[in-house]
Protein backbone atom coordinates (compact mmCIF):
# COMPACT_ATOMS: atom_id res chain seq x y z
CA UNK A 1 0.00 0.00 0.00
CA UNK A 2 1.51 3.20 -0.61
CA UNK A 3 1.76 6.16 1.25
CA UNK A 4 0.23 9.27 0.41
CA UNK A 5 0.81 12.55 2.10
CA UNK A 6 0.32 15.99 1.40
CA UNK A 7 1.79 19.58 2.20
CA UNK A 8 0.23 22.67 2.88
CA UNK A 9 1.29 26.38 1.60
CA UNK A 10 0.31 29.20 3.75
CA UNK A 11 1.46 32.65 1.64
CA UNK A 12 4.88 33.36 3.09
CA UNK A 13 5.42 29.51 3.96
CA UNK A 14 9.05 29.26 2.12
CA UNK A 15 10.02 25.41 2.78
CA UNK A 16 6.72 23.62 1.55
CA UNK A 17 8.77 22.90 -1.86
CA UNK A 18 11.27 21.28 0.02
CA UNK A 19 8.90 19.16 1.94
CA UNK A 20 7.14 18.59 -1.45
CA UNK A 21 10.69 17.20 -2.83
CA UNK A 22 11.11 15.35 0.76
CA UNK A 23 8.25 13.56 0.28
CA UNK A 24 8.04 12.97 -3.00
CA UNK A 25 11.39 10.95 -2.81
CA UNK A 26 11.20 9.26 0.20
CA UNK A 27 7.60 7.63 0.04
CA UNK A 28 7.73 7.08 -3.51
CA UNK A 29 3.82 8.08 -2.96
CA UNK A 30 1.35 10.35 -4.23
CA UNK A 31 2.13 13.96 -2.27
CA UNK A 32 -0.83 16.40 -2.84
CA UNK A 33 -0.11 20.06 -2.44
CA UNK A 34 -2.59 22.47 -0.80
CA UNK A 35 -3.32 25.75 -0.35
CA UNK A 36 -4.47 27.08 2.97
CA UNK A 37 -7.38 28.39 1.19
CA UNK A 38 -9.02 25.14 0.32
CA UNK A 39 -11.87 24.05 2.48
CA UNK A 40 -11.09 20.08 1.62
CA UNK A 41 -8.11 17.41 2.39
CA UNK A 42 -7.49 14.58 0.58
CA UNK A 43 -7.40 11.59 2.70
CA UNK A 44 -3.99 10.87 3.27
CA UNK A 45 -1.46 9.55 5.32
CA UNK A 46 0.44 12.53 6.61
CA UNK A 47 0.55 16.18 6.55
CA UNK A 48 2.82 18.60 6.41
CA UNK A 49 2.52 21.91 7.89
CA UNK A 50 5.84 23.85 6.46
CA UNK A 51 8.06 26.17 7.44
CA UNK A 52 8.51 29.73 6.35
CA UNK A 53 6.72 33.29 7.88
CA UNK A 54 3.46 32.66 7.36
CA UNK A 55 1.80 36.04 6.93
CA UNK A 56 4.34 37.46 7.64
CA UNK A 57 4.90 36.35 11.05
CA UNK A 58 2.19 38.82 11.99
CA UNK A 59 1.06 39.13 15.18
CA UNK A 60 2.34 36.02 16.89
CA UNK A 61 4.48 33.53 14.84
CA UNK A 62 1.83 30.87 13.18
CA UNK A 63 -0.91 32.89 14.56
CA UNK A 64 -3.16 34.17 11.44
CA UNK A 65 -2.07 30.72 9.69
CA UNK A 66 -3.89 28.76 12.84
CA UNK A 67 -6.97 30.32 11.79
CA UNK A 68 -6.42 29.51 7.93
CA UNK A 69 -9.82 28.16 6.12
CA UNK A 70 -8.00 24.21 5.48
CA UNK A 71 -6.98 24.29 9.81
CA UNK A 72 -10.71 22.47 10.04
CA UNK A 73 -9.51 19.71 7.59
CA UNK A 74 -6.10 19.76 9.29
CA UNK A 75 -7.66 19.13 12.78
CA UNK A 76 -9.87 16.17 11.32
CA UNK A 77 -7.23 14.33 9.75
CA UNK A 78 -5.30 14.72 13.54
CA UNK A 79 -8.65 13.64 14.98
CA UNK A 80 -8.52 11.14 12.94
CA UNK A 81 -5.40 9.24 14.24
CA UNK A 82 -3.53 10.31 11.16
CA UNK A 83 0.21 11.86 11.76
CA UNK A 84 0.36 15.23 11.24
CA UNK A 85 4.20 17.01 10.93
CA UNK A 86 4.53 20.86 11.78
CA UNK A 87 8.33 21.77 10.89
CA UNK A 88 9.48 25.38 12.33
CA UNK A 89 6.93 27.73 11.90
CA UNK A 90 4.87 24.55 11.21
CA UNK A 91 5.44 23.85 14.27
CA UNK A 92 4.54 27.36 15.46
CA UNK A 93 1.03 27.01 13.83
CA UNK A 94 0.33 24.15 15.64
CA UNK A 95 1.10 25.57 19.04
CA UNK A 96 -1.50 28.28 17.61
CA UNK A 97 -4.29 25.90 16.83
CA UNK A 98 -3.86 23.74 19.77
CA UNK A 99 -2.56 20.59 19.00
CA UNK A 100 0.27 20.88 20.47
CA UNK A 101 1.12 22.34 23.97
CA UNK A 102 3.41 25.42 25.17
CA UNK A 103 4.12 28.41 22.78
CA UNK A 104 7.74 29.22 20.86
CA UNK A 105 8.56 32.76 21.61
CA UNK A 106 11.99 34.77 20.83
CA UNK A 107 15.27 32.68 21.22
CA UNK A 108 17.60 33.21 24.06
CA UNK A 109 20.10 35.20 22.51
CA UNK A 110 17.59 37.03 20.15
CA UNK A 111 19.48 36.05 17.05
CA UNK A 112 18.07 34.50 14.15
CA UNK A 113 19.88 30.73 13.78
CA UNK A 114 20.22 29.55 10.56
CA UNK A 115 22.86 26.62 11.21
CA UNK A 116 23.47 23.05 11.49
CA UNK A 117 21.95 21.46 15.27
CA UNK A 118 22.42 18.29 16.90
CA UNK A 119 19.49 16.37 18.68
CA UNK A 120 18.54 13.45 20.13
CA UNK A 121 15.69 10.86 20.41
CA UNK A 122 14.09 11.40 24.05
CA UNK A 123 10.96 8.82 24.16
CA UNK A 124 10.00 6.91 21.33
CA UNK A 125 6.69 7.26 18.57
CA UNK A 126 6.11 6.49 15.49
CA UNK A 127 7.80 9.71 14.09
CA UNK A 128 11.70 8.21 15.63
CA UNK A 129 10.94 4.94 15.47
CA UNK A 130 13.70 3.97 13.37
CA UNK A 131 16.64 6.70 15.50
CA UNK A 132 18.45 4.45 17.93
CA UNK A 133 18.84 5.57 21.70
CA UNK A 134 21.70 8.10 21.89
CA UNK A 135 21.87 8.69 18.22
CA UNK A 136 22.71 12.37 17.44
CA UNK A 137 21.46 13.30 14.58
CA UNK A 138 22.53 16.70 12.35
CA UNK A 139 19.64 18.39 11.05
CA UNK A 140 19.77 22.61 10.05
CA UNK A 141 17.68 24.98 11.98
CA UNK A 142 16.64 28.06 10.68
CA UNK A 143 14.32 30.44 13.19
CA UNK A 144 13.66 33.22 15.25
CA UNK A 145 11.21 31.98 17.72
CA UNK A 146 12.34 28.29 18.39
CA UNK A 147 12.13 28.92 22.24
CA UNK A 148 10.10 26.50 23.75
CA UNK A 149 8.31 27.88 26.48
CA UNK A 150 5.68 25.61 29.04
CA UNK A 151 4.45 26.08 32.42
CA UNK A 152 5.80 23.89 34.97
CA UNK A 153 2.44 21.91 35.13
CA UNK A 154 2.17 21.07 31.19
CA UNK A 155 6.52 20.46 31.08
CA UNK A 156 5.42 17.62 33.66
CA UNK A 157 2.40 16.37 31.82
CA UNK A 158 4.77 16.23 28.59
CA UNK A 159 7.39 13.97 30.35
CA UNK A 160 4.38 11.99 32.21
CA UNK A 161 3.13 11.16 28.93
CA UNK A 162 6.69 10.60 27.16
CA UNK A 163 5.72 13.53 24.29
CA UNK A 164 8.87 14.48 24.19
CA UNK A 165 10.07 13.79 20.96
CA UNK A 166 13.30 15.29 20.07
CA UNK A 167 15.99 17.65 22.33
CA UNK A 168 19.24 19.54 21.33
CA UNK A 169 22.41 18.15 22.16
CA UNK A 170 26.06 18.85 21.79
CA UNK A 171 27.07 17.47 18.53
CA UNK A 172 30.80 17.38 16.51
CA UNK A 173 30.39 21.17 15.45
CA UNK A 174 28.36 22.46 18.21
CA UNK A 175 30.82 24.64 20.00
CA UNK A 176 29.36 22.65 22.93
CA UNK A 177 25.92 24.10 23.05
CA UNK A 178 23.44 21.72 24.06
CA UNK A 179 20.50 24.20 23.81
CA UNK A 180 21.01 26.60 21.03
CA UNK A 181 17.48 28.66 21.63
CA UNK A 182 17.24 28.49 25.12
CA UNK A 183 14.29 26.15 24.85
CA UNK A 184 12.86 24.39 28.41
CA UNK A 185 14.93 21.31 29.09
CA UNK A 186 16.42 21.73 25.64
CA UNK A 187 13.21 20.66 23.62
CA UNK A 188 13.68 20.56 19.65
CA UNK A 189 10.48 18.59 19.07
CA UNK A 190 6.93 17.64 20.96
CA UNK A 191 4.04 15.29 20.20
CA UNK A 192 0.74 15.35 21.08
CA UNK A 193 -0.97 12.68 24.06
CA UNK A 194 -1.97 10.73 21.12
CA UNK A 195 1.65 10.73 19.62
CA UNK A 196 0.19 11.55 16.00
CA UNK A 197 1.07 14.83 15.86
CA UNK A 198 4.65 16.16 16.00
CA UNK A 199 6.14 19.63 15.83
CA UNK A 200 10.07 20.46 15.83
CA UNK A 201 11.62 23.14 14.92
CA UNK A 202 14.58 21.87 13.18
CA UNK A 203 14.09 21.43 9.29
CA UNK A 204 14.28 17.56 8.96
CA UNK A 205 13.72 18.37 4.56
CA UNK A 206 16.80 19.89 4.39
CA UNK A 207 18.79 16.55 5.44
CA UNK A 208 17.57 14.22 3.26
CA UNK A 209 19.22 14.18 0.33
CA UNK A 210 22.98 13.60 -1.86
CA UNK A 211 23.18 16.78 -1.98
CA UNK A 212 22.56 18.23 1.88
CA UNK A 213 25.32 17.81 4.44
CA UNK A 214 23.18 14.87 6.50
CA UNK A 215 21.13 12.45 5.75
CA UNK A 216 19.71 12.49 8.95
CA UNK A 217 16.26 13.59 7.89
CA UNK A 218 15.13 10.73 6.39
CA UNK A 219 15.00 8.89 9.61
CA UNK A 220 11.62 10.44 10.17
CA UNK A 221 9.73 9.15 7.13
CA UNK A 222 11.73 5.83 7.21
CA UNK A 223 10.20 5.74 10.73
CA UNK A 224 6.36 6.36 9.50
CA UNK A 225 6.76 4.02 6.53
CA UNK A 226 8.35 1.13 8.48
CA UNK B 1 -14.92 54.97 19.79
CA UNK B 2 -11.08 54.31 19.93
CA UNK B 3 -10.07 51.16 21.69
CA UNK B 4 -6.58 50.38 22.88
CA UNK B 5 -5.52 46.77 23.65
CA UNK B 6 -2.38 46.05 25.63
CA UNK B 7 -0.20 42.87 25.03
CA UNK B 8 2.91 41.48 26.73
CA UNK B 9 4.76 38.87 28.34
CA UNK B 10 3.48 37.10 31.35
CA UNK B 11 5.65 38.55 33.99
CA UNK B 12 7.40 35.22 34.57
CA UNK B 13 8.47 34.54 30.86
CA UNK B 14 12.28 36.11 29.92
CA UNK B 15 11.30 39.16 27.54
CA UNK B 16 14.63 38.98 25.86
CA UNK B 17 14.07 42.97 23.70
CA UNK B 18 13.23 44.46 27.11
CA UNK B 19 16.89 43.12 28.47
CA UNK B 20 18.88 44.42 24.98
CA UNK B 21 17.03 47.72 25.69
CA UNK B 22 17.66 47.81 29.23
CA UNK B 23 21.81 47.22 28.05
CA UNK B 24 21.66 50.40 25.89
CA UNK B 25 19.82 52.97 27.83
CA UNK B 26 21.99 52.29 30.38
CA UNK B 27 25.07 52.44 28.54
CA UNK B 28 23.77 55.78 27.33
CA UNK B 29 23.97 56.70 31.05
CA UNK B 30 20.43 56.03 32.23
CA UNK B 31 21.47 53.88 34.68
CA UNK B 32 18.32 53.91 36.68
CA UNK B 33 16.47 52.14 34.62
CA UNK B 34 15.83 48.52 35.38
CA UNK B 35 13.83 45.87 34.57
CA UNK B 36 12.53 46.94 31.19
CA UNK B 37 9.76 44.72 29.07
CA UNK B 38 8.20 45.78 25.55
CA UNK B 39 5.05 44.71 24.91
CA UNK B 40 2.45 45.63 22.36
CA UNK B 41 -0.25 48.29 21.79
CA UNK B 42 -3.50 46.60 19.49
CA UNK B 43 -5.49 50.65 18.53
CA UNK B 44 -8.94 49.55 16.70
CA UNK B 45 -12.01 51.94 16.46
CA UNK B 46 -15.27 50.02 17.48
CA UNK B 47 -18.57 52.45 16.74
CA UNK B 48 -19.92 54.79 19.38
CA UNK B 49 -23.60 53.09 19.69
CA UNK B 50 -22.12 49.74 21.42
CA UNK B 51 -22.85 49.06 24.36
CA UNK B 52 -20.45 48.92 27.21
CA UNK B 53 -21.16 45.15 27.76
CA UNK B 54 -20.67 43.94 24.08
CA UNK B 55 -17.67 46.29 23.89
CA UNK B 56 -16.30 44.29 26.76
CA UNK B 57 -17.55 41.07 25.84
CA UNK B 58 -16.55 41.41 22.01
CA UNK B 59 -12.58 42.51 23.19
CA UNK B 60 -12.67 39.90 25.40
CA UNK B 61 -13.54 37.41 22.27
CA UNK B 62 -11.27 39.11 19.94
CA UNK B 63 -8.05 38.43 22.52
CA UNK B 64 -9.25 34.85 23.16
CA UNK B 65 -9.42 34.22 19.71
CA UNK B 66 -6.64 36.26 17.60
CA UNK B 67 -4.62 38.74 19.41
CA UNK B 68 -2.97 36.67 22.66
CA UNK B 69 -1.89 34.02 23.23
CA UNK B 70 -2.79 33.15 26.82
CA UNK B 71 -0.46 30.92 27.04
CA UNK B 72 2.73 33.16 27.16
CA UNK B 73 0.92 36.75 27.28
CA UNK B 74 -1.82 38.69 29.25
CA UNK B 75 -3.70 41.95 28.04
CA UNK B 76 -5.20 44.51 29.61
CA UNK B 77 -7.57 47.35 28.03
CA UNK B 78 -6.78 50.91 28.43
CA UNK B 79 -8.89 53.68 29.44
Amino acid sequence: MSFKSAVITFPGSNCDRDALCYLKDLTKGEVHNIWHEETSLPKVDLVILPGGFSFGDYLRSGAMASKSKIIDEVVKHANDNRYLLGICNGFQILTEIGLLEGALIRNKKLKFLGKNCFIKKKFKNNFNFSIKDNQILQIPVAHNEGNFYCDTETLNLLKNNEQIAFEYCKGEFSNNEENINGSIEAIAGITNKKKNVLGMMPHPERAYSDFHQSQDGRLIIESLIS
Amino acid sequence: MRIKILVRLKGQILEPQGKVIEQSLNSLGFTEFSNIRQGKLIELDLPDNVSKEEKAQKIDSACKKLLVNDIIEEYEVLG
